[in-house]
């Protein structure tokens, strides 16, 4: 029972990483008025670029480095093509989706078979003799790199001048525009960013765990994360509890694996996906906008 | 806007014209990133045409891939014309593979039109009610449609692995699990095996009927009306009194059983039982089809034709070129960014007399100051 625990607790951050990357980039995106469903496209695409860049330089550093920029440049592209007039947000993001993929399947064909060098893990369970311990402590070295990026969103969104340009663009482009800030540019400049924050949490998954290119890597975690977003009432520090829950659910399957329990294999790896729409159904209103979403968001029309 | 003398003839000009010029954009572009590679986009280009609908063998390979893009595309329109982005499409398709395929494990089938009939409704159903769950979330809840569609899809998938490979599986598929392939006198055959339509299976004559009909009950009905007013604006559709909900969740689970009826013929007339072959993609590459029909059942049938046709071409490109197979997919990608840019050109194409360049950089400041 212990062992199942520390598992799901190790679990939590190993599947959960990814997440808090792609919902800290949603949360971004979505705090200056737009919604980039294409997260998920993003996340697969800069999986790969991550891959290939630490496979081709050795160093697994300038391939996160590398997933993070082509996350930017396919969410630069999401925010160039939604400041056109009548291009709706959704619809851009669906289409991100598929040319994100269809991007990283079709580049990432010689990348299947090779192993690149990884992204390191702390080993913050050193201290203990049993091996279990150390196993689940040991914690993807992104994984504070996200935390401080939580701290330094939540931080800047409060406290600079650059965090309430982003929000007046998302509560209210009449207001930014009477300031002088066009919220175009507002919002290309978050979608970007959030695409570079996103493009590192795929580069957790083809970098740490599971650790490999293939085209199965991501099936939704992207659009999971966008989901949790909602669920965080679009504030950072709830975003990583989110992402920890969620991670958590993701490792139940798995976990349940390790000790043996291996029927409903496929039905474990659904919960997370059924626990979203849980979620989403519990904390969605028909009647009043969500708390905390911005006013721009056309989320809930 | 509207002081341009031929608006009526403009607008269905540009009807044309936008998407075309989209698709062959995306083309252009997909010619420079196979170079890039260094292939020829000249004999990508010639290889995409020959394997789409170069002889008589492509066209049959084209006409049986865009069946099933049909039905999907119907998925993704008339939730769209109610004013929903449903892209549940590709979990409706597997869950009414799994419908059809399970149905005669439960009560037993004659094994002639009427079993047939049975089992393709059991598909539609299962679709049905899986993207009316997306459209009842919506209306009860306030869930986004397009996020929830898409959730489902997954938990879909994950459904139909779990009972293929568990309850449902054939003792006898060691390598692909799958369901028991359907009697013999349940499948769907082609429409004329001996003329030159070969192997094309009665799955076409059903999508372009359902299109149709889909053209017609918009068009021509007062639901459909009904509908597209609701999809226009539910607030006003509220206040002269429609009953907004009823028709948004019916636009949704009629979408649905088009795509789960497409699973269900894909499993009748083409893989024989259900298993991970018909998980091949075939809602999402519905998606596209629906944008860039803009929604409108009269124009699916072409477009799910043309995208058949460039997904036949695919295995060409891989064994003349040897391109990924995933080269379909990123020109498919390619196509939906530019029809979704072209959206910003509706309505001043004609108006501006400028290079394309200087347009779209005008579209863009345009945007700017919205």
């Amino acid at each position: 029972m212990i062992d199942l625990l520390l598992a799901m607790l190790g679990g939590a951050v190993r599947v959960g990483t990814p997440f808090l990357f792609v919902s800290l980039g949603e949360c971004l995106t979505e705090k200056s008025g737009r919604i980039n469903l294409g997260l998920e496209g993003v996340l697969v695409f800069s999986a790969m670029a991550g891959f290939g860049g630490a496979y081709l330089t050795g160093s697994p550093w300038l391939g996160v480095l590398l997933a993070g920029l082509s996350g930017a440049g396919l969410a630069l592209l999401h925010g160039l093509l939604c400041s056109l007039p009548r291009v709706s947000d959704i619809a851009t993001g669906i289409a991100l989706m598929l040319l994100g993929a269809g991007l990283a399947f079709y580049l990432g064909k010689p990348l299947i078979q090779p192993q690149a060098p990884q992204i390191p893990a702390l080993p913050l369970g050193a201290w203990s003799d049993s091996s279990a311990v150390q196993s689940a402590l040991s914690i993807n070295a992104l994984f504070p790199i996200g935390m401080a990026l939580a701290a330094l969103l939540a931080w800047g969104f409060a406290n600079t001048r650059w965090g309430l340009v982003v929000r007046m663009a998302g509560d209210s482009s009449d207001a930014a525009r009477a300031l002088g800030y066009s919220a175009n540019a507002v919002r290309i400049a978050a979608t970007t960013a959030g695409g570079f924050i996103a493009g590192l949490g795929g580069a957790s998954l083809s970098l740490h765990y599971p650790g490999s290119w293939n085209e199965g890597l991501s099936s939704g975690q992207g659009l999971i994360a966008v989901a949790l977003v909602i669920f965080a009432r679009w504030r950072p520090w709830r975003c990583l509890g989110a992402a920890l829950l969620f991670g958590g659910a993701g490792a139940v399957g798995p976990a349940l694996q390790s000790i043996g329990i291996s029927g409903g294999y496929y039905l474990f790896n659904a919960m997370p996906y059924a626990l979203t729409l849980a979620i989403l159904v519990i904390t969605c209103s028909p009647r009043r906008s969500l708390q905390g979403a911005p006013d721009e968001l056309g989320m809930s029309r | 806007m509207s002081r341009a003398p031929n608006t009526a003839g403009h607008a269905a000009a540009e009807a044309v014209l936008l998407p075309t010029g989209a698709i062959a954009a995306a083309l252009l572009l997909f010619g420079v990133f196979v170079w890039f590679g260094g292939t020829s986009p000249v004999d990508a280009w010639m290889l995409l045409f020959r394997g789409a609908f170069g002889d008589a063998f492509s066209w049959q390979n084209t006409l049986q891939r865009a069946a099933p893009l049909m039905l999907t595309a119907l998925a993704v329109a008339l939730p769209a014309r109610a004013g929903l982005t449903v892209i549940g499409g590709e979990g409706a398709l597997v869950l009414g593979a799994l419908g059809c395929a399970g149905l005669p494990y439960a009560m037993p089938l004659a094994p002639n039109v009427s079993g047939s009939a049975w089992v393709l409704l059991a598909g539609a159903l299962a679709g049905a009610a899986w993207v009316a769950l997306a459209g009842l979330l919506r209306q009860w809840r306030g869930v986004n449609e397009t996020i929830s569609s898409l959730l489902l899809g997954y938990i879909a998938i994950a459904l139909f692995k779990h009972i293929v490979e568990g309850p449902l599986r054939d003792p006898a598929s060691l390598n692909k699990p799958s369901t028991q392939p359907l009697a013999e006198g349940l499948r769907i055959g082609a429409i004329s095996p001996d003329s030159f339509l070969g192997d094309v299976h009665w799955g076409l004559v059903i999508g372009l009927v359902l299109c149709i009909a889909a053209g017609v009950w918009l068009t021509f009905t007062s639901s459909g009306f009904a509908l597209r007013v609701a999809g226009g604006n539910a607030g006003t559709a509220r206040g002269v009194g429609l009953a907004v909900d009823r028709l948004i969740v019916l636009a949704c689970g009629l979408g649905g059983a088009c795509a789960g009826l497409g699973g269900a013929i894909e499993v009748a007339a083409v893989h024989t039982a259900a298993n991970a072959s018909v998980i091949a993609g075939l809602g999402y590459t519905g998606i596209l089809v629906s944008f860039v029909a803009r929604h409108n059942p009269w124009a699916i049938p072409i477009v799910a034709v043309l995208f058949g046709g460039f997904a036949a071409a695919g295995s060409l490109l891989q064994r003349r070129l040897g391109l990924p197979d995933a080269s379909v997919l990123v020109l498919q990608g390619f196509a939906f960014v530019f029809i979704l840019a072209a959206e910003a050109l509706r309505g001043r194409l004609f108006e501006l007399r400028m290079p394309a360049l200087g347009r779209v950089r005008l579209a863009t400041h345009l945007g700017k100051a919205v």
